[in-house]
Formats: C-alpha cells, structure tokens, sequence
C-alpha cells in the first residue's frame, strides 16, 4: 500500500479559533494542507462544523517557535519572587472604599 | 429493586449530555490551573496532563500511540457501515442527518490523527498501518448493515457504548488526547440521539417496521457489549494492559465496569422502545444494584479482531480503494497549491 508522497509532504498547520466576538483565538488541533488557503477551508470543515467559530487562524506548524519545557524553570521562574507586582501583596486600612 | 425502579424524563439521554462529561471537562481546567512540577512521575500523580513537549516514557507514548491511532482507525473504519445507507435514506431528513453524521465521524478520525501525530508519528504512517493491517480498530465496524434499522442500532447502541468509553477519556492523562474526546464526546451526543429516534419512529410504525428494530437490536446487542474489551476485572486483571493504562491516567474504569454502566442505562431504554434484548440471562439483581446479563461470545470477539468477521475484508479494501482513487484529489491540490504560489506569494494576515 503506497501512500505516495504527496500527502506525507503537505506541512502540518496548526488551527486556532475565535469562538465569538470578543474571545481570542484558541488552539483547537491541527490538519495537513498543501498550502494557507487550502488549511483555512479544510479548517473551517475539521473544526467548526457546529458554529464553533467566528474566525480562524492557521499557522505553519514549523513557523511556531515555542518554549522548551526543560528549561521551564529557569524561563519562567523570574515572576516566582515578584509578589508586589500583585495587588494583595500592599498592606491598606479596610476602610477605605474602592480600593 | 427492579420494580421500584424509576427513569427521570429530566435525565440526560447519554452520558455527554450527563454530569460526568461536566466534571471531567471541569477536572481537566482545575488540572491545568494547578500547575507547578513538571516530571512525568509527578504529573501524573497530580492527575496534572501530559504535553506533547514534555518528556514522557517510550512506553506510554507507544500504549498512546497505538490507542489513539487505533481509535481513530475506528472513526474513519465506521464511517462505512452508515455511508452504505447514504443513497438508500428513507427521507430527504434522514439522509441529511446521516451524511452530518458520517461527516462527523471523519471529523473524529481526524481530532484523533492531529492528536496521535503529536506524539511524534506521521499521519501517512499510521493510514499505512491501517490499510496493511498492522493496526486495528473496532471489531464493531466488521458487521454489515442489512437494514435501515441498523443505522438506527448503530446510533443507539454503537455510538452509546462509544460514549461510555469515551466521556472518561476526556480526563486522559495526555492533554491532546483529553482535548479532542471533548469535542468527540460534545459531537456523539447528536449521533445516538439520532439513532434512538430511527428505532422510536420504527418501533411505533407497522408490524414490519417494529419487527425489523428488533431484528437489529438483536444483531447489534452483543457486538456492542463487546467494543468495552476483554473482561479486565478479578482474574482478568492480571497480565493486561488495563492496569498499567490506569496507573498512568490513560484509562480511568475498567472495561468491565464501563461495560456494565452501559447494560445499566441501556436496559432501561430498551423497556421505553419496547424492544427486547437477546439475553436470556438478564435480570436485576437487587443485591448488586446491578443488571445481570450473560456471558458475552470473547472467541466471537477475537475471531473477528483478528481478521475473521462478516465484512473485515470488505471494509479494507474499500479503504484502499478510497485512499487510491482519491489520490487525484490530493495531486490536484498540489497542483493549485503551486499555481496560486506562483501567482501571489503573499497570504492573508492575522485578524
């Protein structure tokens, strides 16, 4: 069973919906497509046969640049100690309204 | 007790609609929002989810692999069973409803191959495993559909057991996987619906039609019993993989446990279509607070996982046959892919 070349070399799109106005976009999986046209319609198909979108996104999945999870600690650690950045880290009289 | 027995009208039609699917989308959200430490051992014993980044043994990515792969399999395998009904449809309605459904199913298979190829397999490999039959899928999808009753067995039966399996799955350990049974399980919910209406609109019509539910509730009753697995319980337990898919969050009941879930529920749809199950053996047992049923045919079951059903050759061949005579399809959007490059570079930009 050849499965020909064809298919196996279409780049993998990753797909992200805007389920209404006002929401971002999400992530919601990914599809193969030979080209952004083509990812978009098949997208709209695989993905939002239900009204489940309002907008789509598709993305190149060798275009996405993430962060690695082994250096999830030293990357993401810097924002552990900055508690003040929080509203509840000040000390204020609880009777002062609107605050 | 059995005759004090009482079904809610409220009560949710299939375990999608119930409270279960609820809390374990909920269980999956208060996971991620817990966060924290991120080894292997330690995700899974804080029922955190698996990312496909995230570093994992071969194993479990392997047991993943060949879950996922062979329940998506299952998807584009049962799109067959139901597509043989398309043209043959009683009504304009009724083949409307068939073909979003059978549409759907191809939705599923393709949820679960994005799902599969982030665990680093290639969607190409996988159909290559299908067509060769180096991968499985649901022994279900090996018998025929005789009559129109049977897409109506199908929804009801087929897609019911489906759920039951799958509304646990929404908590499965691996994230991917987790996400697109919530969407399977949002989807299925339509799917037996629409198949308990096909049986409660022939169980009322003439004697023929009533006649001809029964027979596919006959047939379909015990090959749908057998899509929860091999019995996995007290002697079962021991040497299969059910145990180890628990330990890792894969798996959250055991395939006998889902299995009666479903005899449970099922029972009590039958009683309203007025259909009688084919098992003598049936009947409550009120110490329990089960329904007993009778042993279900596992040399029948694995006869025909392994190659031996009514229609396992029947629906390969037709597979390849798709996958060949759509290559066309495929070249031909190469072929516009490359025309439109050549004319525009440039797409359109994020809005």
């Amino acid at each position: 069973m050849s499965d020909g070349p064809t298919e196996r070399s279409w780049p993998l799109w990753e797909v992200f919906v805007r389920a209404k106005r006002g929401l971002s976009h999400t992530h919601v999986g990914s599809l193969h497509a030979p080209d952004a046209t083509m990812a978009l319609r098949n997208a709209r198909d695989v993905y939002t046969r239900r009204q489940e979108g309002v907008s789509i996104w598709v993305v190149e999945a060798s275009s996405i640049t993430a962060s690695s999870p082994d250096e999830k600690d030293s990357f993401f650690d810097p924002a552990a100690d900055k508690v003040y950045r929080h509203p509840t880290f000040y000390d204020v009289p609880e009777d002062v309204e609107y605050l | 007790m059995y005759g004090n027995d009482v079904v809610d009208p409220e009560e949710a039609l299939n375990a999608s609609e119930a409270p279960e699917f609820d809390e374990a989308v909920a269980a999956g959200e208060a996971a991620e929002a817990r966060g924290g430490e991120s080894s292997f051992d330690a995700l899974i014993a804080k029922d955190l989810r698996v990312e496909p980044r995230d570093e994992m043994p071969e194993a479990y990515r392997k047991t993943l692999i060949r879950q996922i792969a062979q329940h998506a399999h299952s998807e584009i395998i049962g799109m067959q069973p139901e597509g043989n009904w398309i043209t043959r449809a009683p009504s304009l309605r009724r083949k409307a409803i068939l073909i979003a459904k059978v549409q759907d199913e191809a939705g599923h298979g393709m949820y679960l191959y994005s799902a599969a190829e982030t665990l680093g397999i290639d969607r190409a490999e996988l159909l290559n495993m299908l067509h060769s039959g180096a991968q499985k899928y649901s022994s279900i999808f090996n018998y025929p559909t005789l009559t129109w009753a049977d897409c109506g067995a199908i929804g009801w039966l087929v897609d019911g057991a489906a759920i039951m399996n799958q509304v646990p799955l929404c908590r499965c350990s691996y994230g991917p996987y987790a996400r697109a049974m919530i969407r399977v399980c949002k989807e299925e919910s339509f799917h037996q619906r629409q198949g308990f209406e096909i049986l409660w609109t022939l169980v009322r019509g003439t004697p023929e039609q009533k006649a001809m539910a029964q027979d596919a509730a006959n047939r379909w009753w015990w090959p749908a019993l057998m899509m929860f697995g091999p019995p996995d319980t007290g002697e079962a337990a021991t040497g299969g993989h059910t145990e180890q898919s628990m330990a890792w969050g894969i798996k959250r009941f055991s395939n006998d446990d889902l299995r009666q879930k479903f005899v449970d529920m099922m029972v009590l749809q039958a009683d309203k279509l007025g259909l009688t199950l084919p098992d003598p053996d049936l009947a409550w047992n009120g110490e329990r607070g089960h329904w007993d049923f009778g042993e279900v045919d596992w040399d029948e079951f694995w006869r025909v996982l392994r190659g031996d059903g009514p229609c396992n050759a029947e629906r390969i061949e037709h597979r390849r046959r798709a996958h060949d005579e759509g290559a066309w399809v495929r070249e031909a959007a190469n072929a516009y892919a490359t025309k439109q490059a050549e004319r525009s570079p440039a797409q359109g930009s994020a809005a």
